[in-house]
Order: C-alpha cells, then structure tokens, then sequence
C-alpha cells in the first residue's frame, strides 16, 4: 500500500485552500528537501496548520497539488499516505496503553509481529516500563514522547510536527527540540515542523518558510532570513527589528543613500532590498551599541542620538528604550558581560550602528506601522 | 463550641445518608416483604420469616408470564432504540444537516409530553390504522418513548469526543471502518450502554402508555396493578427484590473492573 510510493522530495504546487470566501492557503508552492528538517512559521492564522493537514490529508486542497517523490498525493486518503502526524495536543487513543498507541500504525497495515519493534521504539523514547500505562496516566513530556513514537515506528517518508512542544514547559521543551532533532539527523526522515514560536523553529530547522496570510514570506537558512529579512513583516515576526521610515536620496557607489527626516543614512546596495521610493531602514536591536556622547562612536558607523526611557534587565542582557525624538523609540540590546557602562531612564546616550548591520526595505508609500519609529526631526548624522 | 465545629463539619453528610435513606427504605421494605409469609391476602404485614416465595417464584404462573413478556418486550425495545438511536445521535453530531436545530427540539419533545398523551395518541394512531392491539403494538410504543433518550445520552458522549481522535487514527494508517471499529466505537460504548439500560428499564416498568396499547397482553407492571385489586402475591417482591439486586451486581462489576484497572497500573 504506502509503502511504494518513490522516496524523495516533498513538494507543494500551487496549493490553495478555501472555506467559503475566506483564503486560509493562498497558492502555496515549497519544496522540501528529503531528509530536511523544514519549520512553517506563523501567526495563528496565517494558514500553516491548514497546509499541513492537506499534506496529512485530513482537509482536501481546493486546487493545486502536493507531490511526494513527484507523485501527486493530494487527493488520496489519508491512511494510504506515507506521512504521519504529532498532533498539537498529541491526540493519543485515551482507552488504548502506551504499547497499543505505539503499536496502532504497524496493527493497522497487518505488519506482525509488532513486539519487538514496539520495545525498541519505547526504549529509544526512553519509556520502558510504561507499556500498560494508560495516556492519562503520564505526564506532558512522556506524553509528547509516546506521540512521537506512534508516528515514527511507522517509518514515513514524512513526518508532521503541529506544534508538538506547545503544551510543554521551558526546560522540558528545550530537551525535547535537541531531542527531535537528534532523532531527524538519526533517523534521516524528513520533518516538517508548524510553529508560531520563532526561536524554535530557528533552533531546529535547516530551512524556514515564515508565513503570512496563506503565503510564504520568506524562504531560507534561519540565520539568513534572521539577518537580511525580505519584508517589515519578516522584520518584525522574526525576532524584533528598529524600522525607520524614509525615502531613497540616491546612491553612492557600492552605498544606497537614505533620508529619514532631513537626515543621511547609508546601507551598502548589497543589504538593500529597494533601491528607490519610500523604505525602511532597518537594525536588529543587538546590533546597536551605546555610548554617552558623539566623539566616542567609531569611524564609519552611523548613530542616533536620545533619551533612554526604559532599562529592562532579562539577566543575559538589558534592553534600552532610546527616545531619539518626538515618538521615536529604537530598542537596544546590550548584553552583560560587565565591560559596559549601565544606563538608567532619563540619560543621554547615543546608539550607534556598522551599515553593514542595517538593512533596507521597500515600503508602500503609506505604509506607516505604529510600531515603527517615526523620525520627524533631525536627530543624527551620518559620520566619517 | 466543639459540638457545633464537629455539627458544622459533619451535616452535610448528615443531611445526604437521610436522603439515601430516603432513596432506599421503600427498595428495604420490598425486599423485607420477599420474605415473608403474609397472615392473608390482603395483608402487608411482617408476618413470618420464609424462603418459600424465593424457592418458588412462579407459584402464580400468569405472572411468570408477565415477567418474560416485559423481558421479552424490553429487550427487543432496547435494541432497536438504541440502534436507531445512536445512528440518529451519530446524524445528528456528525452532520451539517438542514434544520438540525429544529431536529434537537423535536428529539426532546417525547420526553416534555406526558405519557397521558402519548398513550392516548398512539392508541388513537393504532385504531385508525387498523392496528391489531397487543405485543407488537407495545413494541413499538417503547421503541418510540425510549428513542429520545437513547439519543440524548449518546449524542452528550460524542459530543465529548476530540475529532482529532480520529483523524490521529487515519493518519496511523486506519481506513473508515477501522477508524469506527477501533476509536469511534469503544469510545462511544460507555455512552451506548448506559442508554440501552436506561431504556430497557423505562420499557420494563412502562405503565401508563402500555395499558393504552396492550389489548389483552398482560406485562408485568400491568399484572401488578391488576393483582392489586385483589392482594398482591408475595412473589412480586421477589422479583421486584431480584431486579434490584441484578441492577446492584451490574454496578458493583463495572465499578470493581474500573478500580481494578486503576490498582494494576498505579
């Protein structure tokens, strides 16, 4: 039955879902590398759970196609897809023990016997001795790791995690996301991970498709897209970003030259993702570094000058809120490792940043977040 | 003042054993006059001690004769309504159907009637219709009364039942049927079994809607009420005291399987 469909990539074409007149899926085409470990990231909403579940085969695409080894599976049922699931809130069989939750897949495509291959499993998910436990008689962890187990014995050439770590605490979760990622490079089968949670699906996948309104975003390694995001909502989704609205003066050799408020700023061409009209200029709040005046911000970097408004200290690092004029707020993080001066709120200071750390974002000409600092007189300058 | 902390502590419970005592005296005082030897017919005194109404139950074959025919009509009542209503329960909580709202009012609406008014309904529906009174005719009536809440009860159990469920079983590789035999099915049993008890013991001491539809058949509640004119036979407490213990037994085994479970796996 499942088992003859060709191994290879995964691949979504064109795949679109409806209900009703809302879009949840909106022409979708991916593909995903076999043995890859692929996160979905997005909003609730955004349409990532919907476009697993057709990959499951637990809702039908309203059109396009979702091939697997180049065979479009999109229209057969479920059981007969080589694909298996964790569900969001694992969906364990409540009047089944663990040894029979486990050993469901193999039951059901008549493969016997079934012991010696659920021992194995359970002892690789470090649960032995829990075979006659019932599901409500484990705790969240141990029962993520039966979850994982019903999936995995079954070998599928797919493997879809919605949200597996969801219900799970802190420490739990960081345990299990090394964990799955240790069975993924051991087991070579391909995971495709749903989440909303940016900094696990950075930790854990080799690619990331950030979602937004039933289409891909951006596409690429997670440092890549962390780095040099393609739009404010990646930006902004994707760990937090400083955008300042402005408008392109030109360019400069290798440079392309902004205005924001009557003031300069440069972002080398190759970081610039616009080369004319309205833009944001982008800079993550690490990559901003703060001192108490002008003369001690190093040559060819570019700076604004402010107040700080807020110190929150998280331990590893502070966050500054700089007012660097009227309604405009840049956040910046500064770790503790004891070199640097601690500011409070109501000190000068002066955050300044390399260009080669900004970015620069097309903008549509009235698009203007509440969240983006908004620069309406002259605050800093260019230095060199 | 220790007094009023231990009254303060201790009436509810107080107050809970005297409705239980409530519950049972009348089931106690059933159960005493199984054993007894009344002074005569019409006599409901404590008599004498015996255990000939046990040794003997069917001393008064016409009402042995009832008692099978309400087993009789029970259990066939009871499959069939609880057949037919858990597909309808099944309908009903699986399916967008048109005007489900109004079909959920419709469901309840046997259960508000008074059972006055459906006995004389169904009477007068029989009659028109040329229908033979007897058997069959009460059949019918009990499936139609015990309908209502096979589906109820059924439909509350799968309305507590997560849909992912299912879909995790067909993403395991279970087709429908497997799906339905393996999940859907044990899931839903518990809800299945209480609402087949529930409506073999409504069908079994049916009265009201029975006398209008029996023609000559005779069922067990009907011989008792009849039997009452003339003194109630001793054996009616006996099967009355037996009915309840097999209920008790019934209990008693499903709660132990239930602990037993629990203590195995602590």
């Amino acid at each position: 039955m499942a088992r003859d469909v060709p191994a290879g990539d995964l691949c979504l074409a064109d795949l679109t879902k409806t209900f009703g007149a809302f879009t949840a899926v909106d022409g979708l085409s991916l593909t995903i590398g076999q043995g890859s470990f692929f996160a979905l990231l997005g909003a609730s909403g955004c349409g990532k759970t919907t476009t697993l579940r057709m990959i499951a085969g637990l809702e039908e695409p309203t059109s396009g196609q979702v091939l697997l080894g180049g065979r479009d599976i999109a229209r057969l049922r479920p059981h007969k897809r080589p694909v298996n699931t964790v569900f969001q809130s694992y969906a364990l069989f409540p009047h089944l023990d663990v040894f029979e939750n486990v050993a469901f897949g193999l039951r059901r495509r008549g493969i016997r016997p079934v012991d010696g291959q659920v021992r194995q499993m359970l002892t690789l998910m470090g649960l032995d001795g829990y075979e006659r436990r019932r599901p409500a008689q484990l705790s969240g962890g141990e029962q993520q790791r039966v979850a994982l187990a019903r999936a995995l014995i079954n070998h599928p050439q797919v493997l879809l995690l919605d949200e597996p770590l969801g219900a799970l605490d802190l420490k739990l979760r960081r345990r299990m996301q090394i964990e799955l990622k240790r069975i993924q490079t051991g087991a070579g089968i391909t995971f495709l991970h749903v989440t909303h949670d940016q900094e696990e699906a950075m930790t854990m996948a080799d690619t990331v498709a950030v979602m937004n309104a039933g289409r891909v975003e951006q596409l690429g390694a997670p440092a890549e897209i962390y780095e040099f995001p393609a739009t404010a909502f990646v930006a902004n989704f994707l760990g937090q970003s400083n955008l300042i609205a402005g408008v392109v003066a030109g360019g400069n050799g290798g440079d392309v030259l902004i205005t924001a408020h009557g003031v300069r700023f440069s972002v080398p061409s190759a970081r610039a993702r616009a080369d004319r009209g309205p833009v944001y200029l982008g800079v993550r709040p690490e990559k901003l570094h703060l001192v108490d005046s002008v003369d001690q911000v190093p040559a060819g970097s570019q700076y604004l000058t402010g107040t700080i408004t807020d110190a929150s200290y998280v331990g590893v690092s502070t966050q500054y809120l700089l007012r660097a004029g009227c309604d405009t707020e840049l956040s910046v993080f500064v770790a503790n490792s004891g070199t640097q001066r601690r500011y409070g709120p109501g000190d000068r200071a002066v955050a300044y940043w390399n260009p080669q750390h900004a970015f620069l974002l097309g903008r549509r000409a009235d698009e203007d977040e509440p969240s983006t600092p908004v620069l309406d007189e002259p605050v800093g300058a260019a230095r060199d | 003042m220790r007094l009023s902390r231990w009254l303060a502590r201790h009436w509810v419970m107080g107050v809970a054993l005297l409705v239980l005592g409530y519950l049972l005296l009348p089931i106690a005082v059933v159960a005493a006059l199984s054993v007894n030897r009344p002074a005569n017919r019409l006599s409901y005194d404590f008599h004498e001690f015996t255990l000939d109404n046990w040794r003997n139950p069917c001393a008064t074959s016409e009402m042995c004769d009832a008692v099978l025919r309400s087993v009789q009509i029970g259990f066939i009542a009871t499959v069939v309504a609880t057949t037919l209503g858990t597909l309808m329960a099944f309908a009903l909580a699986r399916h967008r159907l048109r005007g489900r709202s109004g079909l959920n009012v419709l469901i309840f609406l046997p259960m508000a009637t008074p059972e006055l008014v459906l006995g004389t309904s169904l009477l007068t529906l029989f009659v028109a219709g040329g229908v033979p009174l007897g058997f069959w005719t009460i059949v019918l009536a009990h499936v139609m009364f015990c309908l209502s809440f096979v589906v109820v009860t059924v439909k509350a159990r799968l309305a507590g039942m997560d849909r992912r469920l299912e879909e995790a079983a067909m993403d395991l590789y279970a087709s429908e049927w497997q799906t339905f035999r393996r999940i859907t099915l044990p899931l839903v049993l518990p809800g299945i079994v209480a609402a087949a008890l529930l409506a073999f013991s409504l069908s079994f001491d049916d009265f009201i809607i029975t006398n209008f539809n029996s023609g000559t058949t005779v069922t067990f509640p009907m011989y008792v009420w009849g039997a009452a004119q003339r003194g109630i036979p001793p054996q009616v407490n006996v099967i009355g005291t037996a009915m309840f213990l097999i209920a008790l037994l019934l209990v008693l085994t499903s709660t132990l399987r239930r602990g037993g479970r629990r203590l195995r796996n602590p």
